[in-house]
């Protein structure tokens, strides 16, 4: 098999060195055929991958590709882990790369207009778009992939730098190389804790390796660490990974980079900062979960992250006008459902709710992309409305995408969320409490927030100018294609999985489990025991709270920015105006942006001004280096005086030091 | 081992060729530059035999050369590399081409004598590398000042004066006070050979006082906060050339001075005032980093990215003693060397590389002013794609060169004090803030003038420089495990020997470090 998991890693890779290198030459057509093959064949052997791991009895895989290094006995490899876990990722990951790929042809087949009259960069930035979502591609294959920390690392920035690349795609834009540059250093906070982490896997285990790693851990369970009065190592491992995921899946407080990220163009919205890499962290935790299970504090901390990212976010995106930073807010609260899932323990709700998120939110940007180009890239949704008598497709499908986001019964996210909200209930960690009332109200949040989005720009009357409106029609099938490719799973997709994912541990393979839950941590058991079929868990759920919530949103939703709205169109800013100050606080994002602006970048700047007219400049130079050659002048200034040349000052001067030299001999 | 003299041809083929390049002169034509840069790729491809004829099995010199020289001193002509001597030396000639290169239609004034300067200055540092007698190595090591006090004085930029003076000064303050411990050593060996001083054994007293002077030697050259102010001066009046040589070669010597000499020698009082250089290291790490965030000039802004990227050099040597006197931690003193060397390789290319940068910039626009840029990428697309790549290897990225090293040096770290690996780790944030807050306001953006506007892209010869560059980068990126493999066995037998005290036996009482078998039995005599 080491040649298919080689093919699949490297098969984006080559498409986009072509696509990047030679994308002058091959042209257009040239660039997308070339990286869509290539990520189509990994698509495809993924595919293959993931279904002899259901249907066949395909074993799992753990060998080094090659030794990086070797250095005081510890192996650095690169090398693949492939189970179940790491084949539904990469399932995810490649199909709905592929779907944004295609859909790519269409969105940035005008891609010229967005550049400078003469700028060189914007020449064949169609083609070095598609390098890039392949780079994107085969970095996020190998983060899943790796079976070791190192690797892992090497993915988690990859996909950072291609994330980097592709938010100031368009670099002449002030606010997409200021936001690229945002979400580049905000990440490398995360990362900052994660390399400690790693240090501190690699310091008690002496390997790298994740599956070394997890047999030695339990003799570790009580070693404690001399640090901040004593902590259990575990607690400090798993606090300092789960700061790399803080940064990479947007949790509080390092989340900002996350909505000013939409500066790219929407296809990387919906790979990169939806559907893939800021679901890197939840994976993170999941693959670590033998070690997550030692530490409950750490359990604690990362319930109590999630839970505030999920409500609190998800509440921005009421006051959000862009279309895309709606949709970005729900991205950050949803992630915040994910993690809330993992400090529960139901790691597997936690990667159940990613798979659908990834199909339904992929399916949300695409279709707000798909809006976008229609109305020739204007993203404010007060200036949208009655979309669908003039886009079909991407009307349903969006409405599909909305109503699997906020849970519709039997829909795809209806499964992943009620399942991590009855996990998040049954928890009995410090902070379980808290995080289980967060979550359910914000059920509701989810429906208000996405049909508020939703009724606004599909619904009422057509409220763009007059010349938009002429010119819209339903964008191309390389367009609605992968809408409609993504909208299937959607619906579909929880509904199939549920039983094996949360009943049946369909992740452990032989002896082999990859997610591994402490028995007291188990908060799916009940789930699991009551479990009498799909059937009965979509009735079930519509008797919770969860269910109300969604459908008192919905309505609400429905009544506000349908019903009334068609009234009064003014009453989405009245409401805004009755919030009063709590819209004001919203509006701010929290004050989290400004105060990092002026705490962290200026603090940053006048410490480094400081430091150096003040050190550098004034003590070290001025005062020690300069400062030592003024004085030897100086004082060379006054020992010349001594050098008179009268011949008399120099008889004296024998005198008395003939006198003082006999003294001392006399004396002594 | 080798009866072939191959250190011996590495040393003296660029210094001949540097006087050929002399006597050919400037006589409009080209001859000289092309005879320039025979001799550089020829040196650097006979220096290839010493990596693929190193027997990576042995931590000995090898290569050995001796013979006598100045009989009546005992001072030998004595040459020989290890692992951490080799990979240098080839950094060295590697580098060289490059600057050949990269001076090729820049330097119009009498170039045949820049270029000269430049060769005589390879030999010379290929011979600080490989000398294993005490006083060979400091004329080597006082000879390296007068090419580069040239190429800065004559080629260099306005206030050139001034920075050769500081740079001169500065390093041969330094150099003084290790020739007296040169001298004390001698007379307590009666050889000036390196390796008898390894094993010479010293007071705790003269043990600090050789450290301290070999500091004040070795902390000039890295630089090591504080005295790290003549390398901002130096770097921007220095032309391109100086500057790539500078960073990428010149700053190792200090780094191998710490290796070859302080630790080997008095590792005692390395383990007894390793606190002090640690600190130093972090200092440059956090400190340094926040002055490099405010500079306007780019070629300060990267020798302050130099300056704090050698902090994790001398850092992963000096935890070395923290690791080997916790008998709890298991290992990771290999690593901090290792790493601290792979940076320093590291540091070679990338530094290198984004001082030719600036140097492709500025032979366009005349300014290293970051204010004078904004929006390069319009116009220079492919030397943007270059320096984005190089600045991100410069922030740590994995999968580039910059990473390993790093990656190392916090490893170990982290075996020696939580705090000092917390402190080190820093440098992701900080090192990306200052490098890709400079790549915003240089390459992104609109195109901020006249003069951005009327760029030409890279031409064939930058392009072949900074392409080459890049693959070095990347591969010691992506399979770091070759050079790891020449150093091991010579990084292993080093900590074992830094490991031992040497103090006589009379003050093996203080020894914090193991006690040798032979001296333990002395001691345990009635």
């Amino acid at each position: 098999m080491e040649n298919v998991y080689l093919t699949i890693v490297l098969a984006p890779l080559l498409g986009a060195i072509i696509a990047g290198f030679f994308g002058g030459r091959i042209g257009r057509q040239g660039a997308h055929a070339v990286t869509i093959a290539g990520v189509g064949l990994s698509t495809a052997l993924s595919l293959m991958v993931l279904a002899r791991f259901i249907w066949g009895d395909l074993p799992v895989y753990n060998e080094a590709v090659y030794t990086w290094m070797v250095s005081d006995g510890i192996r650095f490899e690169v090398g693949f882990l492939v189970d179940r876990l790491t084949a539904l990722m990469m399932a995810t990951v490649t199909f709905v790369s592929l779907m944004v790929h295609i859909y790519t042809i269409g969105y940035m087949a005008d891609d010229e207009h967005n550049w400078p009259k003469g700028a060189l960069t914007g020449k064949n930035s169609y083609q070095r778009f598609f390098s890039y979502i392949s780079l994107f591609t085969f970095s996020m294959l190998m983060l899943v992939m790796s079976n070791n920390f190192m690797q892992l690392f090497f993915g988690w920035e990859a996909v950072g730098l291609v994330s980097y690349l592709l938010i100031g795609f368009w670099s002449t834009r002030e606010t997409a190389i200021f936001a690229n540059m945002k979400a580049f250093l905000v990440n490398r906070v995360g990362d900052f804790g994660f390399i400690l982490g790693i240090a501190a896997v690699g310091m008690y285990f002496n390997s790298m390796d994740y599956v070394e790693v997890f047999a030695a851990a339990p003799a570790h369970a009580e070693t404690q660490v001399a640090l901040f009065g004593g902590v259990s190592l575990m607690t400090l491992i798993c606090i300092l990974l789960f700061i790399g995921a803080m940064g990479k899946s947007a949790q509080v407080p390092l989340h900002v980079w996350l909505p000013d990220s939409m500066e790219g163009p929407t296809p990387i919205s919906a790979l990169i900062h939806a559907a893939t890499m800021v679901t890197a962290g939840v994976f993170m935790v999941a693959r670590m979960s033998p070690l997550f299970e030692m530490s409950e504090t750490a359990l604690s901390f990362i319930l109590i992250i999630g839970a505030t990212t999920a409500f609190f976010m998800g509440l921005i995106g009421l006051v959000q006008n862009d279309i895309k930073r709606v949709v970005a807010y729900s991205t950050l609260s949803q992630l915040g459902y994910m993690v809330t899932a993992l400090g529960a323990s139901a790691y597997a709700a936690g990667m159940f709710h990613l798979m659908t998120h990834a199909f339904f939110k992929a399916l949300l940007f695409l279709a707000a992309g798909s809006v976008i180009i229609a109305l020739h890239h204007k993203q404010d949704i007060r200036e949208m409305g009655g979309l669908r008598r003039y886009m079909p497709i991407t009307w349903i499908t969006a409405l599909i995408g909305s109503l699997a986001l906020i849970g519709f019964p039997a829909f795809s996210g209806f499964f992943s969320k009620d399942a991590i909200i009855e996990a998040v209930g049954h928890s009995t960690l410090y902070g379980s409490g808290y995080a289980s009332l967060l979550l359910t109200i914000g059920v509701f949040v989810t429906a208000l927030y996405s049909f508020r989005m939703y009724f606004l720009v599909f619904h009422g009357k057509p409220r763009m100018d007059k010349h938009t409106r002429h010119h819209l029609h339903e964008t191309p099938w390389v367009v609605t294609l992968p809408l409609v490719l993504l909208a299937i799973p959607s619906v579909v997709l929880g509904w199939l999985v549920v039983e094996p994912l949360l009943v049946t541990n369909w992740f452990a393979t032989g002896d082999w489990n990859p997610i591994v839950v402490a028995p007291e941590h188990d908060t799916l058991q009940t789930l699991r025991e009551h479990w009498h079929g799909q059937w009965a868990f979509v009735l079930h759920g519509m008797t919770m709270p969860p269910f109300f919530l969604a459908m008192g949103g919905l309505l609400l939703a429905a009544v506000v920015w349908w019903f009334t709205f068609a009234k009064n169109p003014k009453i989405d800013d009245q409401l805004q105006a009755m919030g009063g100050p709590v819209t004001k606080v919203l509006q701010s994002k929290y004050g989290f942006d400004d105060f990092n602006q002026k705490v962290f970048a200026g603090g940053s700047r006048m410490l480094g001004r400081v430091l150096w007219l003040g050190g550098d400049r004034a003590i070290i130079d001025d005062g020690v280096v300069n400062g030592s050659a003024h004085r030897v002048a100086a004082l060379a200034q006054r020992a010349r005086h001594l050098q008179t040349g009268y011949l008399y000052h120099y008889a004296i001067a024998m005198i008395v030091g003939l006198v003082g030299l006999l003294t001392i001999f006399v004396v002594l | 081992m080798y009866e072939f003299p191959l250190l011996t041809l590495v040393i003296w083929l660029p210094i001949i060729g540097g006087i050929a390049v002399l006597a050919s002169g400037d006589r409009g034509s080209d001859i000289s530059k092309w005879i320039a840069l025979a001799f550089a790729i020829l040196t650097f491809a006979i220096s290839l035999g010493l990596w693929t004829g190193f027997d990576a099995g042995s931590g000995q010199m090898q290569f050995v050369e001796r013979a006598a020289w100045i009989p009546t001193f005992n001072v030998e002509y004595y040459l020989g590399v290890d692992g951490i001597s080799m990979p240098l030396i080839i950094l060295t000639t590697f580098i060289t081409i490059f600057v050949i290169i990269a001076g090729w239609d820049v330097i119009t004034y009498k170039p045949s004598h820049y270029m000269a300067a430049f060769l005589i200055m390879e030999g010379v540092m290929v011979g600080v590398f490989s000398a294993l007698d005490a006083i060979l190595f400091y004329v080597f090591w006082e000879a390296m000042l007068i090419p580069m006090f040239i190429i800065i004085g004559v080629w260099g930029g306005p206030n050139r004066v001034y920075a050769t003076i500081k740079f001169f000064l500065y390093t041969f303050f330094g150099s003084v006070f290790m020739l007296v411990a040169l001298i004390y050593m001698y007379f307590q060996a009666d050889s000036f050979s390196i390796l008898d001083f390894h094993d010479l054994e010293l007071g705790m007293t003269a043990q600090i006082l050789i450290f301290v002077a070999f500091l004040l030697a070795f902390a000039v050259k890295v630089p090591m906060f504080p005295v790290h102010t003549w390398l901002p001066d130096a770097h921007v009046e220095a032309p391109t050339g100086g500057s790539v040589i500078l960073a990428a070669i010149m700053l190792k010597i200090g780094g191998y001075g710490f290796l070859r000499f302080s630790m080997p020698i008095t590792p005692d009082a390395s383990a007894s005032l390793d606190w002090m250089i640690i600190a130093l290291s972090l200092i440059a790490v956090v400190y340094i980093g926040f002055v490099a965030l405010v500079q306007q000039d780019m070629k300060k802004l990267i020798a302050y990215s130099s300056i704090a990227h050698m902090g994790f050099v001398t850092l992963g040597f000096f935890i070395v003693f923290t690791i080997i006197r916790n008998p709890e931690v298991a290992g990771g003193a290999v690593m901090g060397i290792e790493g601290g060397m792979v940076q320093m390789i590291s540091h070679g290319f990338i530094s290198g590389a984004l001082f030719l940068c600036v140097g492709v910039l500025y032979d366009r626009v005349h300014s290293r002013e970051i204010a004078d840029y904004g929006g390069v990428i319009n116009t220079m697309p492919w030397f943007g794609a270059f320096v984005v790549f190089f600045a991100m290897a410069n922030a740590g990225l994995p999968g580039t060169s910059g990473f390993v090293g790093e990656f190392m040096v916090i490893l170990a770290t982290f075996r020696a004090d939580f705090w000092w690996a917390f402190l080190a780790a820093t440098t992701l944030i900080l090192a990306a803030a200052f490098t890709l807050w400079m790549v915003k306001r240089v390459i992104f953006g609109e195109v901020k003038n006249e003069k951005v506007a009327g760029l030409q892209d890279l031409n064939g010869r930058e392009t072949l420089n900074l392409g080459v560059l890049a693959v070095a980068v990347l591969a010691l990126g992506i399979w770091p495990a070759p050079l790891m493999e020449v150093m091991h066995a010579s990084v292993e037998n080093l900590v074992a020997h830094v490991g031992e005290c040497k103090l006589p036996a009379s003050e093996a009482a203080d020894c914090v470090l193991a006690v040798p078998a032979s001296v333990a039995g002395l001691t345990e005599q009635p």
